[in-house]
């Protein structure tokens, strides 16, 4: 695990180029897609085109080896890394090659071929220029599409004027991108064999895809007469014409471009002459093309990983980038806190956890907190978030618990075999609460005294610098069974789901979601029930929030054949019941509650649309807001709704459009994250601070955000629901 | 609707890519004002439809020498296809060795017949499928200069060309 010096650490090295470079990304992915008309269209063909393709792997696998010896190419399945290795050594042997260019590829960084081919004295080149500023630091990737976007320009200039000594210091872009393609230039043009990877290969006519900007590929494949593909079994596709929609998606999910420089699409061994670039006699076209062309494809876990029904997913991703770009905790460390032995950002989990192993994807499985503002992203529709709750768990589940005498008895019996003492205690929240609230007032005033702070900070890992949740004396399911319904003709009937925020700490706003709702015609009840089970799930304790999960939806399941509509004010459990839901428990249960449910501002929009009148609420007249929505409801495309209501009532709305607040759950809570959550944090700050924003009061959906906002801010935040109460 | 070419110039615009076009007739001239020298270039007769263009009226020196070809500014050769939406260029690899004359200059001149622009990268896949199928090709398509911002901010001419110009051959009328 990342500990928080180290996390301290590469945010003060690596984390400005990294937050402005991948920020860059990540806007400019927004941008570039919101041109596309059939964004959504092209995504589902790219997913279904992979879904296929790893479903009919071995039968591609076969029909390619036919098609690349029919063209002339040799292809050779490696089992792993040594095995793919040691034939590439072969072919360079062979070929009494002193030189290997290379161009940028992540497989080839998986089986660190340069180390297996330096070792036989060959020279190996990184021909991508941020790969090779790489080679010549001795450092890793830091992020799968830009290798090197954690070094600055200056620091790039300061390593090669300090290690080329050229005759004229050199300092900008311009100057370090010219001298780095001469001295590139010439080495590439000497070359005896070219290696790269490989985005895509059609199975029907052995063309692979190569996507890159630099033209590198181009001139490694063309000035070398050894090509050697290096690509993951995954890569495979059927046909030609499926190309389509990935040349469409891949550089706009990544960098935001629409599309990179160069697509090439090779079905090696190409016809380009190979010359000798020192002649001065001979014109190109009498150079003969005699061209050798070895596809060596790397299975080194993959196949293992088809037959894993939760990490399946992982063989569609395009490496692409979207998902590390997108992600706030990636824009502030990077990919040397997020990644592990080559892969890095959120889909590295499953990348590393089928590689290399569960230890190493454990080294930075934590940093992902579940917000899923990946999922939309990511071209292929992989639900990256639920890899890494799979992967937690089976962590947790190849871990000797001890029996801790803080939790006993916070853990139920399912998870016997469960998770490290932090994580039973935030998954067991729901269990502190009712405490909490049962003891109320003292409860809150001994977990504030320094004796306790210290204690938990000890044994549990929670940051003395966080402000606790105070518990209500009165929950909120007590308050309103006091009282009775206001409305006596009801338009609609509605279940209030009572989470345990709202429930044990958050109740004014509760109280007055209930309020709002009797205002617009709808009887209200509320009910006691279990907590929804996120709090578990992001602990990676599958089984305890499939035990929540299916108390819930038995909860409710009265009350919805009963013809009431299920409102959730706690958007992080709103997406609990309409999407991850879907992997906890069976179908029609599933189907049931996610088709009933509705977040609490997507419902008041909805009275409205359908003539419920907005009098009857509270209203204004063009006062200012901002509003910061979270991160699982504009995931699920729920922000609009709330802007839209709050505009109606007469607000003038500004919206934060940062990915995230910082504070998934009980991120910003573990001492290992607090740092990395305020650094996060800092992003909303300077959006809510900003000329136009800064007078203007604060209205968040989550209570995480709620939270961050409050310690970000001297602003105290409020959930948007209290504004609309009369 | 816009029509494939003015969709594709505009897309080649907003790339910084500069275009010029001609009716066949007045191509070498056309080819002549878009070389910077030393120019070379490629026999164009397999790229650009079926009557074989010279370019032996034109400053370009065809079919170089590899140390010719390292010393030029400008490269020509043809394009195969033209894609309206993304600008982009099919360029084909041939034995004449046009894949390097494209790749290893600044600037790079392609010829592309006007009928060969096809409106976007669905049709032009779909296209390149149909032939991939028959002759088991190789094609690039390359939109816009080699570009990379590796070092601290984009920077044109990376490895490849920095500069594109497309020539369009107009139809007869
Ligand atoms: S998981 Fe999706 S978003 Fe992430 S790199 Fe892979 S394809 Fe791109």
């Amino acid at each position: 695990m990342a500990t928080a010096d180290e996390i301290r650490e590469l945010m003060r090295t690596e984390g400005a180029a990294i937050a402005e470079n991948t920020q860059g990304f990540n806007a400019g992915r927004y941008d570039s897609v919101g041109d596309l008309e059939d964004y959504e269209d092209l995504k589902r063909a790219a997913r279904s085109i992979k879904e296929d393709a790893i479903a009919e792997l071995p039968e591609l696998l076969d029909q390619l080896t036919e098609t690349v010896e029919a063209n002339g190419g040799t292809v050779y399945i490696a089992d792993d890394a040594a095995d793919a290795n040691e034939y590439i050594r072969e072919v360079a042997d062979e070929r009494a090659a002193d030189r290997v260019v290379k161009s940028k590829s992540m497989t080839s960084e998986e089986i660190e071929v340069n180390e297996a081919l330096e070792a036989d004295g060959v020279d190996v080149v990184e021909t991508d220029l941020g790969e090779w500023v790489l080679q010549v630091a001795d450092e890793a990737p830091s992020h799968i599409v830009a290798p090197a976007i954690h070094k600055s320009r200056e620091s790039i200039a300061t390593l090669f004027n300090e290690r080329f000594d050229p005759d004229e210091p050199l300092e900008t872009a311009e100057e370090l991108t010219h001298f780095a393609r001469e001295k590139l230039g010439e080495q590439i043009t000497d070359a005896e064999v070219g290696i790269t990877g490989a985005n895509f290969i059609a199975a029907d006519t052995g063309t692979m895809a190569l996507v890159t900007s630099e033209g590198n590929a181009r001139k490694t494949v063309a000035a070398t007469d050894t090509h050697v593909a290096v690509a993951g079994v995954e890569k495979v596709i059927p046909t030609v014409a499926d190309l389509h929609p990935f040349i469409e998606l891949i550089g706009r999910s990544g960098t935001g471009q629409d599309i990179t420089s160069y697509v090439s699409l090779l079905t090696p061994p190409v016809d380009t002459p190979v010359v000798d670039f020192t002649d001065d006699e001979t014109p190109l076209s009498e150079f003969d093309s005699e061209r050798d062309f070895h596809l060596v494809l790397i299975d080194n876990g993959r196949l293992e990983m088809r037959d894993d029904e939760q990490l399946r997913e992982t063989l569609y991703c395009i490496r692409c980038s979207a998902c590390s770009n997108s992600c706030a905790n990636f824009q502030s460390v990077g990919g040397h806190a997020f990644g592990g032995e080559t892969y890095s950002g959120g889909i590295a989990t499953g990348w590393e956890a089928g590689i290399e192993g569960l230890d190493v994807a454990e080294e930075f499985n934590d940093l992902c907190t579940g917000c899923t503002r990946c999922v939309n992203a990511c071209p292929v529709g992989i639900d990256i978030p639920w890899i890494n709750t799979v992967v937690r768990d089976r962590i947790n589940r190849d871990k000797d618990t001890p029996g801790e005498w803080l939790v006993d008895g916070l853990t139920p019996d399912e998870e016997d075999d469960g998770a490290p003492l932090q994580k039973r205690f935030f998954g067991n929240f729901e269990t502190v609460a009712k405490l909490g609230s049962a003891t109320a007032p003292v409860s809150n005033w001994l977990a504030d005294t320094t004796l306790a702070r210290q204690t938990m900070s000890r044994v549990l890992g929670i940051d003395p610098r966080r402000d606790l949740p105070t518990f209500e004396r009165e929950t909120l399911v007590d308050w309103a069974a006091a009282r009775d319904s206001q409305v006596d003709d009801p338009e609609r009937r509605a279940v209030l789901y009572p989470d345990l925020y709202t429930n044990h700490v958050q109740v004014e706003r509760g109280k007055a979601a209930v309020k709002v709702l009797e205002s617009l015609g709808v009887d209200v009840v509320v009910p006691p029930a279990p907590s929804s089970g996120r709090a578990p799930f992001s602990q990676g304790m599958v089984a305890t929030a499939t035990d929540h999960a299916e108390r819930v939806t038995e909860a409710l399941a009265p009350h919805i054949q009963d013809g009431r509509d299920v409102v959730v004010i706690e958007p992080s459990d709103h997406a609990m019941f309409t999407r991850e839901y879907e992997r906890l428990i069976d179908e029609s249960a599933f189907a049931d509650i996610a088709a009933n449910s509705y977040e609490v501002f997507e419902y008041v929009f909805g009275l409205l649309d359908n003539g419920a009148a907005v009098d009857s609420l509270s209203t204004v007249e063009g006062a200012e807001i901002a509003y910061h929505s979270h991160c699982q409801q504009r995931t699920l495309g729920l922000e609009a709704h709330t802007v839209a209501v709050l505009e109606e009532c007469g607000y003038d709305v500004v919206t934060s459009d940062v990915e995230c607040c910082g504070m998934a759950g009980s991120f910003g809570y573990k001492s290992d994250y607090y740092e990395l959550s305020m650094d996060v944090g800092d992003r909303l700050r300077t959006q809510l601070r900003d000329d136009g924003v800064q007078d203007r009061p604060v209205v968040a959906s989550g209570t995480s955000c709620l939270e961050q906002i409050d310690a970000l801010l001297e602003r105290q935040p409020s959930h948007p629901i209290e504004l609309l109460a009369t | 609707m816009e029509s494939k070419r003015a969709s594709f110039e505009g897309s080649l615009e907003a790339l910084g890519v500069s275009v010029s076009s001609t009716p066949e007739s007045e191509l070498e001239a056309a080819v002549t004002e878009a070389v910077t020298e030393p120019a070379v270039g490629i026999g164009l007769d397999e790229t650009v439809g079926d009557e074989a263009f010279s370019l032996a009226e034109t400053p370009v020196t065809v079919d170089p020498t590899p140390v010719g070809l390292r010393e030029a500014t400008t490269g020509v050769t043809g394009a195969e296809l033209g894609v309206g939406d993304y600008g982009s260029l099919v360029l084909t690899m041939t034995e004449q060795a046009s894949e390097l004359v494209s790749l290893f200059v600044e600037r790079h001149v392609a010829i592309l017949h006007e009928e060969d622009i096809q409106p976007d990268m669905d049709a032009a896949v779909a296209e390149l499928d149909e032939r991939f199928t028959e002759t088991n090709g190789s094609a690039i398509i390359a939109t816009g200069p080699s570009a990379t911002a590796d070092m601290g901010a984009l920077v044109k001419g990376a490895h490849g060309p920095k500069e594109v110009h497309v020539i369009i051959v107009e139809e007869a009328a």
